[in-house]
């Protein structure tokens, strides 16, 4: 029909190479069609949150939408020399204006935040904004000296950035000025480096604790009869089914001081009735709750690869003359070690953003960086840092992940 | 009998007020015996009156709830009792129905409400409903006789008082009774508390203590922690205390010296669902007979004079006059510090991470 060098066509006289391309699109596009509604939760439920929150976390339009007469003025101040009645005249206007409209308390927690106390000032002053006239300065002055404060339009100044870097640079403990310069935080307000630290300290420990306890127990699940190892995989799987509030608390039932293994160490005299050991409601109660918890998700992936290690390979190690230990070593190992990584990430991941456990048994020095997120976010308001927190949180996960992929390889990773 | 009773308090309400269909708001306060005092005192009279039917809901202080059910544009509490500091901050931020207080009932010999309230009590959003004070109670099994605690220096004495305390997780009245305890008359507290040094000066008193503290975040858990032995000693609201000797014959006794009072005051966050019958229900539980007949159910001072002349005894033990247990009591009020509210507004922020990163250390 079609000699050697044409294209070879189908029935209908396509070329069969397009013909095959269709359908091979077509095949594509079903299946891209079924993971659509994945596709559209994760973007709608995952990406655009987190893209919002990062957006919270440089964005604060609030001053400079409700007081923009002043906002345009105050970017031309250099914040050193003495302010002019042109700043002033444009903060009265707009505090007539943001008075009318209810806006001036929201301006004016805004500005409180960079310089406390400044809210009253802001609140009294536009209750009086309405009749003050001209010279204005001198009227501000009048009412209230700090108007006559170079700080107080410094505050002003930092506040009317749209886009500012401020509550980044203080959820790293460092304060951003009115000039642009970036100075430390006094030392009486630092905390959340010491917490991130903490955090990634806790974080290294829970995920070694599981590693060192988890490793034995997946080998032995992977290495007996099946009809055993599937009643002990159920031993782990329990604790895994069960309500993470369950078994924190049943941790705090067991810890404290007046608990079920502080009554035991005083029965068999390791202590006695006045010096129990304090074991929760601190770093160890943390420690020992979390790393329970998260037992499950380093002894799941190890077991899944170990159970594909053939042991014949062990077997044959040893008949050539290998010990155990070197068998061991040498030959099993290596071959766990995907198992290894996906567990150590995979705990690790999830114990740098716990924040119920801490909270429950942490006291004081038990407390974590989500901890301080859920402050922000219930407590204090300040939506802002909470945002900018959890970019930060955001970033030393992505770094991990980074150097985790530098150092074993993310393709090396096996969840099962 | 329940669906009878509630049809026929319907019923009755159509016919007084000739109104349509009866509704339910959601009523949110700080749960336990302060939340059963409101119940008893307010909602059960205004169902039986309006056929209206409410929905009682704890929290645990603080705006959070009400800001991200405004700001998601999804509100579903009605009326809120939140304090005077938060009143006037959510205010402030939007997130609260302004309040005109021609809405409130004048006082039974016709004075009216805005001259009848205490002085403070009425804000642009939000009417205060009680005083409440912030105190710390003893164990009385624990300290005896000469040996008791009798001042605000012996909370942060634990050479002389040994044994943990509780304390709220908050700076606010912890910095206050600090001062109080370093000698700093009650008139001068916040004066001082506005300065660096007068900070510093405060935390340090906290410091003597900090090893010792057990922190509470829940109004309920403070005369808990006392039941338990878990502390010796620890602040609390007054009412809670008062509830647990009252109530539950505990062994608790309230040492007054430097007590904090403050108001709690009901707000209705913007766009409530049910904002005409959540007024209507502020009104009518901010009135004179209200605010008397919640009084003999907890030890907080009605906000209303005329309320305070009706205060009576316990609910369910005369013998106890509940005048003598008011934060307002003469003999309790001696060394009072008054919460400025707007002290708090202005310095919550800076003060909050100054506590946390003390806190942390």
């Amino acid at each position: 029909m079609s000699d050697a060098t044409g294209p070879i066509v189908t029935a209908d006289g396509v070329p069969l190479k397009r013909k095959l391309a269709q359908a091979m699109f077509r095949s594509r596009a079903r299946a891209f069609g079924l993971a659509l509604p994945l596709l559209a939760f994760i973007i709608v439920a995952f990406i655009i949150p987190i893209l919002t929150l990062l957006y919270r976390g440089v964005h604060d339009p609030r001053f400079a939408q409700f007081m923009p007469r002043t906002t345009a003025i105050i970017q031309k101040w250099d914040t050193k020399s003495p302010v002019t009645e042109e700043m002033a005249a444009a903060l009265v206007a707009d505090m007539v204006v943001a008075r009318k409209e209810r806006t001036i308390g929201q301006v004016a927690t805004r500005v409180n935040r960079e310089l406390p106390g400044t809210r009253s000032l802001f609140t009294s002053t536009a209750r009086k904004a309405k009749k003050m006239k001209p010279p204005y300065l001198e009227a501000l002055i009048k009412k209230d000296r700090k108007w006559g404060d170079n700080a107080t339009w410094q505050a002003i100044k930092i506040t009317a950035k749209t886009y500012t870097p401020a509550y980044l640079l203080q959820a790293v403990d460092l304060k951003y000025n009115a000039d642009g310069s970036i100075t430390r935080q006094p030392e009486r307000y630092r905390i959340y480096l010491k917490l991130l630290i903490r955090t990634m300290r806790i974080s290294l420990i829970v995920t070694l604790a599981t590693l060192v306890l988890g490793y034995p127990v997946a080998y032995l699940l992977s290495t007996l009869p099946v009809r055993t190892s599937n009643m002990l995989l159920i031993l782990v799987l329990l604790p895994f089914w069960t309500s993470l509030l369950v078994r924190t608390t049943s941790w705090i039932a067991i810890l404290q001081s007046e608990g079920v293994l502080n009554n035991l160490f005083v029965l068999f005299g390791i202590t006695t009735d006045q010096q129990r050991f304090s074991m929760i409601y601190n770093e160890t109660g943390v420690l020992i709750a979390m790393t329970h918890i998260l037992l499950p998700f380093m002894i799941l992936p190890l077991y899944s690869v170990m159970k594909t290690i053939p042991p014949s390979y062990v077997r044959a190690a040893k008949s050539m003359g290998a010990r155990p230990a070197t068998a061991f070593w040498r030959v099993y190992f290596p071959q766990s070690v995907p198992g290894i990584g996906a567990g150590a990430l995979l705990v690790f991941i999830l114990a740098i953003g716990y924040y119920i456990t801490p909270a429950l048994v942490g006291g004081e020095d038990g407390q974590m960086i989500s901890n301080m997120i859920d402050f922000h976010m219930r407590k204090s308001l300040n939506w802002n840092l909470a945002a900018a927190l959890g970019a930060v949180l955001l970033v030393v996960v992505l770094f991990f992940f980074w150097l985790y992929d530098r150092l074993v390889g993310i393709d090396n990773m096996k969840l099962g | 009998m329940k669906i009878t009773s509630v049809f026929a308090g319907a019923a009755v309400a159509a016919l007084v007020a000739g109104a349509a269909s009866a509704g339910t708001i959601t009523v949110v306060s700080w749960g336990g015996a302060y939340t059963k005092s409101q119940v008893e005192a307010y909602h059960k009279p205004w169902m039986a009156k309006t056929g209206n039917k409410i929905i009682s809901e704890d929290y645990n202080g603080g705006l959070s709830e009400v800001k991200s059910q405004v700001e998601a544009g999804n509100v579903t509490w009605d009326i809120v009792d939140v304090e005077m500091s938060d009143a006037v901050r959510g205010c402030d931020e939007g997130l609260l129905e302004p309040i005109d207080p021609s809405i409130l009932p004048p006082a039974p010999d016709g004075t009216p409400a805005t001259k009848d309230f205490i002085p403070g009590a009425i804000t642009d959003c939000g009417v205060a409903n009680i005083v409440w004070s912030t105190i710390y109670a003893y164990d009385t099994t624990k300290f005896k006789g000469d040996n008791a605690p009798k001042t605000i220096a012996d909370f942060f004495d634990t050479k002389k008082f040994p044994g943990k305390r509780g304390m709220r997780k908050t700076p606010k009245a912890n910095l206050e009774m600090a001062l109080a305890a370093d000698g700093v008359p009650a008139d001068q507290i916040y004066k001082v508390l506005g300065t660096p040094e007068g900070v510093d000066r405060a935390f340090k008193v906290l410091d003597r203590i900090k090893n010792d503290v057990v922190w509470w975040e829940a109004g309920a858990q403070p005369p808990q922690l006392l039941a338990d032995g878990e502390v010796a000693m620890t602040t609390a609201y007054n009412g809670r205390i008062f509830n647990a000797v009252a109530a539950e014959k505990k062994p608790f006794k309230i040492v007054w010296d430097a007590q904090i009072f403050d108001f709690d005051v009901w707000v209705i966050p913007k766009g409530a669902p049910n904002k005409d019958l959540a007024m209507d229900f502020l009104a009518f539980s901010t009135a004179t007979k209200q605010l008397a007949a919640q009084a003999s159910w907890i030890s907080y001072g009605p906000a209303r004079k005329s309320a305070n002349k009706l205060i009576g005894t316990y609910h369910s033990d005369p013998s106890i006059d509940m005048k003598a247990q008011m934060p307002t009591a003469p003999e309790n009020f001696k060394t009072a510090i008054q919460n400025d509210f707007e002290f708090w507004a202005d310095h919550q922020d800076e003060l909050n991470d100054r506590f946390n990163a003390w806190l942390a250390k």
